[in-house]
């Protein structure tokens, strides 16, 4: 009886006796989200182009803000080391298609499965290599980031609010408007979609296979950037972000492979679930429920709903 | 014939698949700018293959061809790119139609100018051209390319390639799963495309009664070999061809022991 009331009335009652500690909670769990969301998206990009699973999006991460802390650290001013970062993303792109891509064109899909985990401990070797493997701090404030934060009196408490989360908020809904007017308003775009539904008709009509996937993991590279100074302000900059960057893997399995808006939703509803029952459950457990509840959810979805939220509409034609 | 007057000629080509399976021995043909020339044959004698080898798709399935040349436009392409040819002006509709199903009618239209550069005015008004010869397809202009009908598909595949600016389409079996009446339509805007814009058409067809009726010339496939060609007039009263492909025996109704007997005795010879 004290179990079930722990269990379905105890968190709902602390809940709606503490509501501005409850929006502070949700907030955290939707920043949270945008950031899973982000991720995701990066692998969605690629997915959908070459229908590759891409293990390395997670380390392309941590890649991207090594690679621009480390410039910054070697004395190069923060504005140019950001752009030389995405120089770094796109020269990177062109490499794999090059190098990993290419040569493994028709391929069964494991085979290019198996490439991107091999990418992924290229990358991972060469960034602690090249930057060491020590955690650095994020150049937050260089790159014009804001810091601190704004109180907000609701429901009669103080919400807090950082500047950087609102930041976060924000740039990560430009990313998703811009990729999305890319994609459907142009002719590139119009392309990566052609090539996501047939590749060979795409080839057919004389769609450069090699040219879209260099343009998608370029793509899949900013996405990246974007997400790793996201995150690296808001904790560190170290390896530990590749492992984070898995839990994309149960936002896709939620949200469907194939498709961007379920990439972003299942992002949020995996934020805002963990986060609450981190909060208001985690206690029954013994804490540390953040880093594994994600996946029970993915779990549940594979047994009823395999495609995900939104995962691509089956066309028949009856 | 002279060099100027052909668009495309295959020259003796080989095809091997995944370093093996020989499919193509020695096929030779040739087409006249501004014709329709059409491959004939049954299933497996190699007309895909055919197309395939001249567009460059055929790389893609890990085909190759090992022996002989492909000129289009004088100049040999048997190891270009998909894209290279579709920009010198050859372009194929794909066996099975091949739209993207989760663009809308219009948007596939659109990938098939995704080699112009000439410019959006440009590719605008050759799109109300497209339309004006599938005008069905201006009416599903905005729906998905995957819910529209077999037919739209075939006219959307078509008027997709026609977004290029070819000066010649290769084209797959465009009668493949389509009710009489429409490929009796669909091969007709195929003439008029070939008389009025002056594309060139090699064109691969199982129903050899329609193909003949509208194609200038063929080529009779079977296992990998040209083992007849001539005007399409001749062909649909040669003896053989009305046999084997247009289901007209000459000489009213056969048992099916003398069927087989005058197969096993008959030898192409060409």
């Amino acid at each position: 009886m004290e179990l079930l009331h722990s269990i379905f009335i105890g968190p709902f009652a602390d809940m709606f006796s503490d509501l501005s500690f409850l929006i502070q909670v949700l907030w955290e769990g939707f920043v949270q989200g945008t950031l899973y969301a982000l991720i995701a998206l990066g692998f969605v990009l690629i997915f959908k182009a070459s229908g590759v699973f891409n293990f390395a999006q997670g380390i392309m991460v941590v890649f991207a803000v090594l690679a621009l802390v480390g410039l910054y650290e070697a004395g190069v001013p923060a504005w140019l080391a950001l752009i030389l970062t995405i120089g770094i993303m796109g020269l990177l792109a062109i490499g794999i298609e090059r190098v990993v891509l290419r040569p493994l064109v028709n391929q069964h899909d494991a085979i290019l499965l198996m490439a991107t985990i091999g990418l992924a401990r290229f990358l991972s070797g060469a960034g602690q290599f090249i930057f060491g493997g020590e955690n650095k701090a994020m150049i937050t404030e260089e790159l014009g980031l804001p810091t601190g934060s704004s109180e907000a009196e609701i429901f009669g408490g103080v919400v807090f609010f950082e500047h950087l989360d609102i930041a976060a908020v924000i740039i990560a809904g430009l990313l998703v408007a811009a990729l999305a007017v890319f994609f459907s308003k142009t002719r590139i775009g119009r392309a990566l979609r052609a090539v996501a539904d047939d590749h060979q008709a795409a080839l057919s009509v004389g769609i450069s296979l090699n040219q879209i996937w260099a343009i998608v993991w370029f793509a899949a590279g900013i996405v990246a950037l974007v997400t790793g100074i996201m995150w690296g302000a808001r904790s560190d900059v170290s390896f530990a972000l590749e492992i984070i960057a898995l839990k994309a893997l149960a936002v896709l399995i939620i949200g469907g492979f194939t498709s961007i808006p379920g990439a972003i939703i299942a992002g949020i509803i995996v934020g805002l679930v963990e986060k609450l029952f981190e909060i208001y459950w985690g206690s029954l457990l013994g804490g540390g429920v953040e880093a594994w509840f994600a996946y029970i959810v993915a779990l549940i979805f594979l047994l009823f709903r395999p495609q995900g939220l939104f995962g691509e509409k089956i066309i028949e034609r009856v | 014939m002279s060099e100027s007057e052909k668009i495309l000629s295959v020259n003796n080509i080989e095809v091997i698949y995944d370093h093996v399976i020989l499919v193509l021995r020695g096929i030779s043909l040739e087409v006249p700018r501004g014709k329709i020339v059409a491959i004939l044959g049954a299933n497996g004698a190699g007309k895909t293959t055919t197309l395939k080898a001249i567009s460059n798709l055929l790389r893609a399935e890990r085909g190759d061809v090992t022996k002989g040349n492909i000129v289009f436009e004088d100049e040999e392409i048997q190891d270009s790119t998909p894209s290279a040819l579709v920009r010198k002006g050859c372009i194929q509709v794909m066996e099975g139609r091949h739209c993207f199903e989760h663009l809308t009618v219009e948007e596939n239209l659109m990938t098939g100018a995704y080699t112009r550069r000439d410019g959006s005015s440009k590719i605008k008004e050759h799109l109300e051209l497209v339309y004006d010869y599938f005008p069905r397809l201006r009416e599903r202009r905005s729906s998905l390319a995957g819910y529209t009908s077999g037919g739209e598909q075939q006219m959307c595949a078509i008027g997709r390639a026609l977004m290029s600016r070819p000066k010649m389409i290769l084209l797959d079996e465009p009668s493949m799963g389509l009710a009489p009446q429409l490929v009796e339509e669909i091969f007709g805007i195929v003439k008029q495309l070939n008389e009025n814009e002056g594309v060139s058409f090699l064109l691969a067809e199982q129903n050899t009664n329609i193909a003949l009726r509208f194609a200038n010339y063929g080529y009779i496939l079977e296992s990998g070999r040209v083992v007849m060609d001539g005007e399409a007039g001749m062909l649909s009263e040669n003896e053989d061809v009305k046999e084997f492909y247009l289901g007209v025996g000459g000489e009213g109704r056969r048992s099916f022991r003398d069927v087989k007997h005058y197969k096993r005795r008959k030898r192409w010879l060409t």
